[in-house]
């Protein structure tokens, strides 16, 4: 196996990991606070239905966790020994929230869940309530910590880079834990999270009011649903015009790859619908789209909250625009390989153990550290992510959340307005959205982590130098064996849901 | 002592009382023995931390990675 095909099987392995590791991880977010509201409800109302209606609902909650707990697991053998550069280069940055949330997940998960399942008969009404809230504390702060070291990855800070040793050392822990982008994909995740939960709720119960089965059951449940839904869905709108607005101030050139922009312009409006000319070639004067409906000034106001700021293009970011104070990618290509030069140079020092010789290039080193990552490409162009799936993730994954507050809306207003039942058409789009809510989260995922191409960790180690291939297996088998593993977990999930489902709330669990 | 002993009659009840449960322990028992042994054991065995008995001998390999020159 070359070089280059184990790097790409490295990474198809991760993305098939990390891709299916996200369809159990939302829905343990989302639907965990959705358990907790209702049991709320129950032991402030002390009525039963709303019993049967929590412990339903935790059933099937059980299922996804139960299935999707320890996928993450695979990731960090991956780390381990498929990017062991990149996993040795992050040093204790990463470490230290992948620490922390093992021993939350450990400790408070895995203790309040048990509560949670076995103690119905065996705690008071409020220490169970207690526990499940705690449950879905403990679920989103676990994600918190994972989306922290996520965070650095896409915004490099709080660290100095140690020549000696190759590893990055933490300088300051509130930078790297507040970090605004940190902050913002935390947001932005764990309320597509809710969102999944609350179309799943809705979409079951949808299902139950089409069949005409466990009608105050299903209206309950749409009550809660949707409303937890509605609010989400509009959060999930701001923690995501934050997260596109640190994504234009840390990764412009990702910002422009998700808006098919080719030249830079003040006032720029952001697609509202397009298809992207595939002949389109950096430098040419083709039109970057076949077709497209712009909304004007939003992508100005979205990036820089102004609507006349200068929206740098791909073509002003690879080969640089003075006027805006944009340099190009080959000024931080030459200025990287200054670096890497005097990396190399140092660690020579360092055999020698000349002293002063260190000093010297470790300062040079450090001027330049900023543009480390660049000194491994050749040409500026290599900067570019692949516009398309960047282009089309994003698009699809605005599309369907502006469908979710719609679809939240409606289910509401005919739920309260008790008439729902009748709204046949409403309850179809309910069920058939529960995909659609995956398809969005996923895509999302793809903005980000394909967005951010072809870097691990944002200007200072391209993906191709994170990758080392230590294990003596076969990195195309064992992508194989996780796809088997992973579409077994899949299909093993969605039927024994789908037969809990169809026992319903009344028959037991 | 007796907050030990609830706790284990806890667990111990619950585990008792399952029923889809059982089912779902089955299946992350056996998830997790693919995980841990088959994967682990034949693709993942090898790390930094098994290759190499020293940090200097770590840092030294990653070193020579991200400094070597391009054939």
């Amino acid at each position: 196996m070359n070089e280059l095909a184990s790097v790409d099987w490295s990474r198809a392995q991760f993305a098939l990991t990390a891709i299916y590791h996200f369809l159990f991880v939302p829905l343990t977010l989302g639907l965990s606070f959705i358990i907790a509201i209702m049991e709320t409800i129950y032991v402030a109302t002390n009525d039963h239905a709303w019993k049967k209606i929590t412990q339903f609902w935790m059933g099937l909650f059980a299922i996804n966790f139960a299935i999707g707990v320890a996928t993450g697991l695979i990731m960090e053998f991956e780390f381990g020994t498929n990017w062991a550069n990149y996993a040795w280069f992050v040093g204790d940055i990463f470490g230290a929230p992948l620490a922390i949330e093992g021993i939350l997940a450990f400790f408070m998960e895995s203790t309040f869940f048990a509560v949670m399942f076995f103690g119905w008969n065996k705690v008071g009404p409020k220490f169970h309530l207690l526990s499940t809230w705690l449950v879905a504390v403990g679920s989103n702060l676990s994600a918190f910590w994972i989306l922290v070291a996520n965070g650095w990855m896409q915004y490099p800070i709080g660290m100095h880079f140690n020549p000696a040793s190759a590893r990055n050392e933490m300088e300051n822990f509130f930078d790297v834990v507040f970090s605004p982008v940190a902050i913002a994909k935390f947001l932005h995740t764990v309320s597509s999270g809710y969102v999944i939960g609350a179309l799943f709720v809705i979409g079951i119960s949808a299902w139950f009011l089409l069949k005409n089965r466990e009608v105050l059951f299903a209206k309950r449940s749409l009550v809660v649903g949707a409303s937890f839904g509605l609010l989400t869905s509009l959060f999930l709108t701001i923690s995501g015009d934050e997260s596109a607005y640190q994504v234009a101030q840390h990764q412009p050139v990702k910002l422009a790859a998700m808006e098919g922009l080719y030249k830079g312009e003040s006032r720029a409006g952001i697609i509202a619908f397009g298809i992207l000319n595939p002949d389109k070639r950096l430098g040419d004067d083709a039109h970057e789209f076949l077709g497209d409906i712009e909304l004007p000034y939003m992508l100005s106001l979205l990036g820089y909250r102004n609507v006349d700021a200068f929206v740098g293009g791909l073509e002003d970011l690879v080969y640089g625009n003075a006027a805006h104070g944009l340099p190009s990618a080959q000024e931080r290509i030459d200025s990287g390989k200054i670096a890497l030069k005097a990396l190399s140079d140092f660690r020579a020092a360092k055999a020698q153990n000349d002293t002063e010789a260190m000093k010297t290039h470790e300062a040079i080193l450090q001027a330049h550290m900023k543009d480390f990552g660049y000194g491994y490409f050749e040409k500026p162009e290599q900067i570019v992510p692949p516009i398309a799936l960047s282009f089309y993730s994003f698009h699809i994954m605005v599309s369907l959340g502006m469908w979710f507050i719609v679809l939240f809306a409606l289910t509401l207003f005919f739920t309260l307005k008790r008439d729902v039942q009748t709204q046949k058409p409403l309850l179809y789009a309910a069920l058939w959205s529960i995909p659609l809510g995956y398809i969005a989260a996923e895509a999302g995922w793809i903005v980000a982590e394909v967005g951010r191409q072809p870097w691990a960790i944002q200007d200072l180690m391209p993906t191709h130098m994170a990758a080392t291939h230590l294990g003596s297996g076969n990195i195309a088998l064992s992508f194989s064996l996780f796809a088997l593993l992973f579409t077994a977990l899949l299909i093993a999930e969605i039927k024994i849901m789908l037969k809990q489902i169809a026992i319903g709330p009344n028959g037991g669990h | 002592m007796r907050l030990l002993l609830w706790v284990f009659h806890f667990y111990k009840d619950g585990f008792m009382h399952l029923s889809l449960g059982k089912t779902l322990w089955k299946i992350l028992f056996v998830k997790l023995l693919i995980m841990v042994v088959v994967f682990k054991l034949f693709f993942f065995s090898t790390t930094l931390n098994t290759r190499f008995s020293n940090d200097d001998e770590r840092s030294d390999f990653v070193l020579e990675n991200l400094t070597k020159e391009k054939k």
